[in-house]
């Protein structure tokens, strides 16, 4: 097991340094003090978020630790090398995906794999987007096993969250532990927003005005992420909209306000496809705004992210992204995928069969930690229940080692200790560059040996700091 | 600004200024029912209290009787009343959340920590002393969150739709006590005189936290037609009808400029305006202070018509 502060004999890594001296000096009942306090004020800034199911507990708090992670300058640089040509490396085949179809044609990527897939959207076929950009924010979660060796778990290119997190951790800690930040030079995340709003800016049709109307289309205050989408549309200056402010006409999109219609130029959706736009997707969706795809097609509008990115982040597809990286890059990829058995191939599948209690088995369009299976945790019934599911629809799964994550020492119950993290760094794709905050969201598994960081099960986040030098 | 946006502010603010309305009536009738019945008389005051907040139909269809346990219960904390005071800060954070991005973290510190609190207080307090607790802590709410707009906001339309939504409903509060208890303020009734109608002018007064005012303003006892007058008609007493059109045709001109455009709303406010500057309380009394109020009570609903159909949909 790696630990991020520790080697296995003991000895501190260079950039924990200070950090473990500064741990060793706090009073244990002023951490604690420090604790409650952050708790505090993320309830009353009102950081929450819903997990479904669950009515008792319409907002929940996702629990904070208050140690920072920290990532040496050099382990950064090898991170964010690996996320930019990750991401160039996914809009490249996006695009050729809904045009040319060239991976297919030379059968790196299974067409069944593309044309079958529900995330696939016809309508884009052949469809131009402004600056030839599908995925325009990324969230690409990573872990890390070895002090060389980060792997990339998942790549998210619909609608990732969490990078309000990712800010409001950094200003709490700038809150309430000063002295610590003295002792460090600590890569600014804060201007993030403004990142952001430079990325929307560049990707507006050509034939929007010099300063383009932007607006944030979110489900509605019932949504988990509900928080992070007010929050955004603050920090950028933008209005935050639901479906029902926006109204389209001759396929241009308006948004309702109190001076009569105004024109809308990007949207940065945080909505899926399939609830978008009742006239194409999902009839039912009262979220979504009718006309808005053909606004979009008429490419009178630019969505961010465009539709149909999710060919990109399926589970199944994420096996084939170092063969993509290679088709549309000539390069070698930086960040390694974890291995994976495709349990669509004979050959993977009966591996996967023979070696269930060893492995972690996703559904591939699962997430949230949602419908998967970690083998070495559960019980035989659990698992022959799995595997009878495995049978009777292969296509639907993949399977992965348990990995051992790294570790990072953590605030628990019993005091300081080593929880498994991962993390989410976020990567925004403009007409100009790709532009990249150093850091991101570390969530952490809070129970003792758990793997599953996800905060719907439980999980809680940290503060990630990308050291300057 | 969206519509929908305005629209939020708006009723965020008349959410927070009916639960403080509440929290005034149901004070103002813990003191009534606590003075000797010689003082007041044997009218039932929880049920002038019920009329009061206008809710009497809802309540008698969940209720029996109007006692202190029941109309406590739906005035303050049932979930079944939407106007509860309970409801009230529900639905107005709701709308807070809705529009965070057009809050100051002020405002929505102090509506999130009044929701966050409410919950502390459950069912109902134990005892009289915790509900007076209670009631004032919903003044003091209301104070805060209306203190935080005012010193925190920017002066633009989001601003000025949120006082839209503090007046109308102020508005329409102040003439709701008047429409219950105008009987209690006709001249004839000063003839009656005596103690029993003293507390209950004095208890109007405190509803709309004026009694010190009254002094100020009158110099003189509590005098029926003045409370009349000081709650209708004069533009220094902030709950009175007149102070809030003043201020709803204020901002609504500030809209209306804002926006290079007059509207139905802006006249409809200007001619209610007029109305009330226009009357004096002697000739009210004379044509009907009951008919009077009615009239105001439709207008009020019409402004607020006006102002959605032009700014909110």
């Amino acid at each position: 097991m790696f630990d991020e502060m520790q080697d296995s004999a003991g000895a501190v890594r260079p950039a924990y340094a200070e950090l473990k001296d500064w741990l060793g000096h706090i009073p244990p009942d002023v951490l604690d003090y420090r604790r409650r306090e952050a708790e505090l004020l993320f309830r009353r800034i009102g950081i929450t978020f819903a997990v479904y199911g669950d009515p008792e507990a319409q907002e929940r708090l996702i629990p904070f630790d208050v140690i920072p992670r920290i990532i040496a300058a050099k382990e950064w640089d090898i991170v964010r090398r690996g996320l930019e040509q990750r991401v160039k490396a996914i809009n490249a085949y996006i695009k050729d995906v809904y045009s040319r179809r060239e991976i297919l044609k030379a059968k790196i990527v299974p067409e069944d794999l593309v044309f079958q897939n529900p995330v696939f959207r016809p309508e884009m076929n052949g469809q131009k987007v402004p600056h030839d950009l599908y995925v325009h924010v990324a969230g690409i979660d990573i872990v890390r096993v070895d002090a060389e060796t980060f792997y990339v778990l998942e790549d998210n290119a619909r609608t990732p969250s969490g990078v309000s997190y990712m800010l409001e951790n950094r200003e709490i800690m700038l809150r309430l532990f000063p002295e610590l930040f003295s002792r460090y030079r600590i890569a600014p995340v804060e201007n993030y927003p403004d990142e952001l709003l430079a990325t929307l800016k560049s990707i507006a049709p050509t034939s929007a005005p010099g300063e383009p109307t932007i607006v944030l289309l979110t489900p509605g205050v019932h949504n988990s992420a509900y928080y992070e989408h007010s929050f955004l549309a603050d920090k950028l200056g933008i209005e935050l909209v639901e479906g029902r402010d926006l109204i389209t006409k001759s396929d241009v999109v308006y948004m309702r306000t109190t001076e009569g219609l105004k024109r809308v130029d990007v949207i940065y959706r945080r909505i899926d496809d399939d609830f978008l736009d009742p006239l194409v997707f999902r009839p039912d969706s009262a979220l979504g705004v009718p006309g808005l795809m053909s606004a979009y097609q008429a490419g009178n509008v630019t969505l961010a992210n465009a539709v149909g990115t999710g060919i990109a982040d399926d589970k199944a597809v994420y096996s084939y992204m170092p063969a993509i990286v290679k088709f549309y890059l000539d390069e070698e990829p930086i960040l390694k995928n974890v291995p994976t058995w495709r349990c669509r191939e004979a050959e993977h599948l009966a591996y996967v069969l023979d070696h269930i209690e060893e492995l972690v088995v996703k559904e591939v369009h699962g997430s949230g930690g949602y419908g998967m299976l970690i083998g070495p945790k559960e019980d035989k019934a659990t698992i022959a229940a799995f595997r009878a599911k495995l049978k009777s629809d292969p296509k639907n799964f993949i399977a992965q080692p348990t990995l051992s994550l790294s570790t990072c020492p953590t605030c628990v119950e019993e005091g300081i200790a080593p929880r498994h993290v991962d993390l989410r760094p976020f990567v925004l794709a403009g007409r100009d560059r790709i532009r990249i905050v150093p850091g991101g969201l570390t969530r952490v598994a809070l129970k003792k040996g758990s793997l599953v960081v996800n905060s719907s099960q439980g999980g809680g986040t940290k503060d990630t700091w990308v050291l300057d030098e | 600004m969206l519509s929908r946006t305005a629209d939020n502010l708006y009723w965020l603010a008349r959410y927070v200024e009916r639960a403080e309305y509440l929290a005034r009536i149901l004070d103002t009738t813990l003191r009534l029912t606590a003075l000797p019945l010689a003082y007041v008389g044997s009218s039932n005051e929880w049920e002038s209290a019920v009329a009061t907040a206008g809710c009497a139909k809802p309540f008698f269809a969940a209720y029996s009787e109007a006692n202190e346990e029941t109309v406590t219960e739906f005035l303050a904390f049932s979930t079944d009343n939407p106007s509860s005071i309970r409801s009230c800060i529900e639905t107005a954070r709701i709308n807070a959340r809705s529009v965070r991005t057009a809050l100051t973290i002020e405002m929505w510190d102090s509506i999130n920590s009044a929701w966050l609190e409410l919950r502390k207080w459950g069912n109902g307090p134990p005892s009289r002393e915790e509900f007076a607790r209670f009631l004032r802590w919903v003044m003091g709410t209301s104070l805060s969150f209306d203190g935080s707009a005012y010193r925190t906001m920017l002066r633009n339309d989001a601003y000025w739709f949120s006082r839209l939504g503090v007046y109308i409903e102020r508005a329409d509060n102040t003439a709701r006590i008047l429409d219950v208890k105008y009987h209690l303020l006709l001249p004839a009734q000063e003839q009656v005189g005596g103690p029993l109608d003293y507390f209950q002018w004095a208890s109007i007064l405190r509803s709309v936290s004026a009694l010190t005012s009254y002094h100020w303003v009158y110099r003189q006892n509590v005098k029926p037609w003045l409370v009349a007058d000081l709650l209708m008609l004069r533009d220094e007493m902030p709950r009175s009808l007149a102070h809030c059109y003043e201020n709803l045709v204020q901002n609504l001109d500030r809209i209306a400029k804002a926006y290079g455009r007059q509207g139905p709303a802006q006249r409809h406010a200007r001619t209610v305006r007029a109305r009330l500057e226009n009357s004096k309380i002697e000739e009210i009394f004379q044509t009907g202070l009951h008919e009077f109020i009615d009239d105001f009570v439709e207008d009020n609903n019409r402004l607020g018509s006006a102002v959605a159909q032009q700014y909110l949909l």
